[in-house]
């Protein structure tokens, strides 16, 4: 039980790249903070300073009070489950679990009662006796887990730990491993770059990109008030639409002036309706060709590109091509392909960032 | 897939084989052959009248001491090289695997005597220990050792080993090297976050991983104790002093070659080639199906 905090916390390899630029984080007791990115954004990185696999360049990290920074792996109290598991091919399930506990000196009689308790909690009971090569992906997905549960740390620190199952099994773990944690109630650091898992696992979720952390907050929160176009394009699938207004019209969206080099209206798929009615007073309208169309049951997902569509936005990763707009719509009616609709959103479901998508203009 | 060819002609599938199997006879079956052959039989020192004794150079060989001693001589030498070159190489393959500056070059460095030439290997640690020139020779002198493997056969035993075990450390340290890195590194991660020193971490984790790149290095470093040192020996020492060096193999050539008795020397080569089989056999039994995972 502890509180995990991060100051400052910067990473820089001998060849002089900056993976980590600075990390401020404050995990409280118990909580579940999910580091959710793209692949390169150090969110890896990080949570291996965490766990003392990586030096710290500068900045401290701190568990349970303690600033660890010099602090060997082993002395950290942390447990961690790897992508790939990594358990220890030539031992047992049950030795696998056992051997952090031996390495401690810890008693026989309580070893076996924790690894059986474990192997109980994970119904992994049945096959304590076998190698991991004759396990399922799932189930050594269940033995790391059951060596992280048995050290019984103060942090588990997960590290993509459901991206090798397949898109079931991922959904089941992802319930098993949020119900596991708020039952033994450790704090948790998880990493990964599925937007739903981190949508579903975190109560702290930080959002980061390129070594930075572009948002931190509850992931509703983030969600309904994204603080940069990054976020705003991350967090949410199909992504939010992002166009970029001029100064004009800026102005006359934020009046405080914030607007005036320009800016970028965002707006989510949901928020938008196809409609034949007039633009509302300040909402916005978007005239499109619908190009493609997704039919996934409950919900469809029509792509249209503007009459005349703008300049690019900035690039990120998950953004769509520019000119592209897509809105969502409940159930599976939807107009036909090469159709000319309209797509309209009234002004409350709308979002204003700062021409380069650094910042969030307004409330 | 389909794993087996198939072929309509019954003709082709022996054609395709044959320059191999032409190359296969030609250079191990008929040797192998005319050694069996020639073990059982008796030529007379100038080659002029040949008798088929049938086991009698078997009995002359089995009754000999001699052949006991270099029987016992070798298994001490293919241990002691085995031994001290797999660990050798072993404890540098660690160290190489580590992330350090300038690696590529360490490893490269490392990797070199290999492509020493066995008897030119042997010339260089003969010169540095040459008792009257030798740089290394020298420096035992000082420090009040009597040092002179020309007389004394157990210094001559220990030049052979260490030249030998010198030359095979690259070779082990090559397959150690890959099979450290065929190891994913999360796992030796999960180790040191599990609460494993280093000292414990290669013990409980690292060796056991290693183990099917330390049994088939075993029985290579053997075999190669046991035949690919006669070049170093032929350089080094010649079997001496008194035949404190004389391996199997080189017993097999001082034998035929040097002592003309070409039956005796036949059957010392049949029965080193039945060894040859039960370490292949070994081999094959074992290395490639004990795999601990």
């Amino acid at each position: 039980m502890a509180n995990v905090t991060l100051r400052n916390v910067r990473k820089t390899y001998p060849g002089g790249v900056e993976a980590i630029k600075g990390v401020d984080l404050e995990i409280g007791d118990g909580q579940f903070c999910v580091l959710v990115g793209p692949s390169g954004c150090g969110k890896s990185t990080l949570l291996r300073m965490v766990a003392g696999l990586e030096t710290i360049t500068s900045g401290e990290i701190d568990i349970g009070g303690r600033v660890v920074n010099a602090i060997e792996p082993a002395d950290r109290d942390i447990a961690m489950v790897f992508q790939n598991y990594a358990l220890y091919p030539h031992m047992t399930v049950y030795n696998n679990m056992a051997y952090g506990l031996r390495n401690r000196g810890m008693a026989r009689p309580e070893i076996d009662r924790r690894v059986r308790e474990a192997a109980r909690t994970l119904e992994i009971g049945a096959m304590l006796d076998r190698k991991p090569k004759q396990l399922s992906g799932g189930q050594r997905q269940r033995v790391a887990m059951g060596r992280a549960i048995v050290r019984q740390p103060k942090v588990f620190l997960f590290d993509e730990p459901l991206s090798n199952l397949d898109a079931k099994l991922r959904i089941a773990m992802r319930v098993e491993i949020r119900k596991l944690q708020r039952r033994l109630n450790t704090t948790s650091i998880y990493v990964t770059h599925d937007q739903l898992e981190a949508m579903t696992l975190a109560d702290i979720l930080v959002v980061m990109n390129g070594g930075v952390v572009e948002q931190i907050g509850n992931p509703l929160a983030i969600y309904q008030k994204p603080a940069t176009t990054f976020v705003a394009a991350f967090i949410g699938a199909p992504p939010m639409n992002l166009t970029p207004i001029d100064a004009a019209e800026a102005t006359a969206r934020q009046p405080d002036g914030t607007g005036a080099g320009g800016a970028i209206l965002g707006v989510r798929p949901e928020d938008l309706a196809l409609t034949d009615d007039a633009v509302p007073a300040g909402g916005i309208g978007y005239e499109l060709t619908v190009e493609a169309i997704e039919r996934v049951g409950a919900e469809t997902f029509v792509y249209g590109t503007r009459s005349g569509a703008a300049a690019a936005v900035s690039a990120n990763p998950g953004e769509l091509p520019p000119g592209e707009i897509v809105v969502r719509l409940p159930g599976q009616s939807a107009p036909t392909i090469g159709a000319r609709v309209r797509a309209v959103a009234p002004r409350d479901k709308l979002h204003l960032f700062s021409a380069d998508g650094r910042n969030r203009l307004g409330g | 897939m389909q794993k087996q060819s198939v072929f309509t002609s019954r003709w082709l599938p022996w054609l395709l084989i044959a320059p191999q199997m032409a190359i296969v006879l030609a250079f191990f079956y008929w040797p192998a052959a005319q050694a069996v052959l020639q073990s059982f039989l008796m030529q007379d020192a100038f080659g002029l009248s040949t008798v088929f004794v049938r086991f009698e150079n078997y009995k002359e060989l089995l009754s000999e001491p001699d052949y006991f001693a270099a029987i016992l001589r070798t298994f001490v030498f293919a241990f002691a090289i085995a031994l001290s070159s797999l660990s050798l190489a072993l404890l540098l393959a660690v160290m190489a695997d580590k992330p350090l500056r300038g690696v590529a070059l360490y490893r490269t460095l490392l990797i070199w005597p290999y492509a020493v030439a066995p008897p030119v290997a042997g010339v260089l640690w003969v010169f540095m220990l040459n008792p009257s020139l030798g740089v290394i020779a020298h420096g035992l002198r000082a420090l009040g050792i009597d040092w002179n493997p020309l007389l004394d056969g157990n210094q001559a035993a220990l030049l052979i080993i260490l030249a030998a075990a010198w030359k095979q450390i690259s070779y082990n340290f090559l397959f150690f090297l890959a099979g450290l890195q065929s190891i994913p590194k999360s796992v030796f991660e999960a180790a040191a976050i599990d609460g494993a020193r280093p000292m414990r971490r290669f013990w409980t984790v690292t060796f056991p991983l290693l183990s099917p790149t330390i049994f088939f290095l075993i029985v290579v470093n053997i075999v190669y104790a046991f035949f690919d040192t006669f070049g170093i020996i032929d350089t080094m020492t010649r079997g001496g002093p008194a035949k404190a060096t004389e391996t199997l193999v080189y017993k097999v050539y001082s034998d035929g070659l040097l002592g003309g008795n070409l039956g005796g020397s036949a059957a010392q080569s049949v029965i080193l080639m039945g060894i040859v089989i039960v370490l292949t056999g070994i081999q094959f039994r074992f290395v490639e199906r004990k795999v601990t995972y």
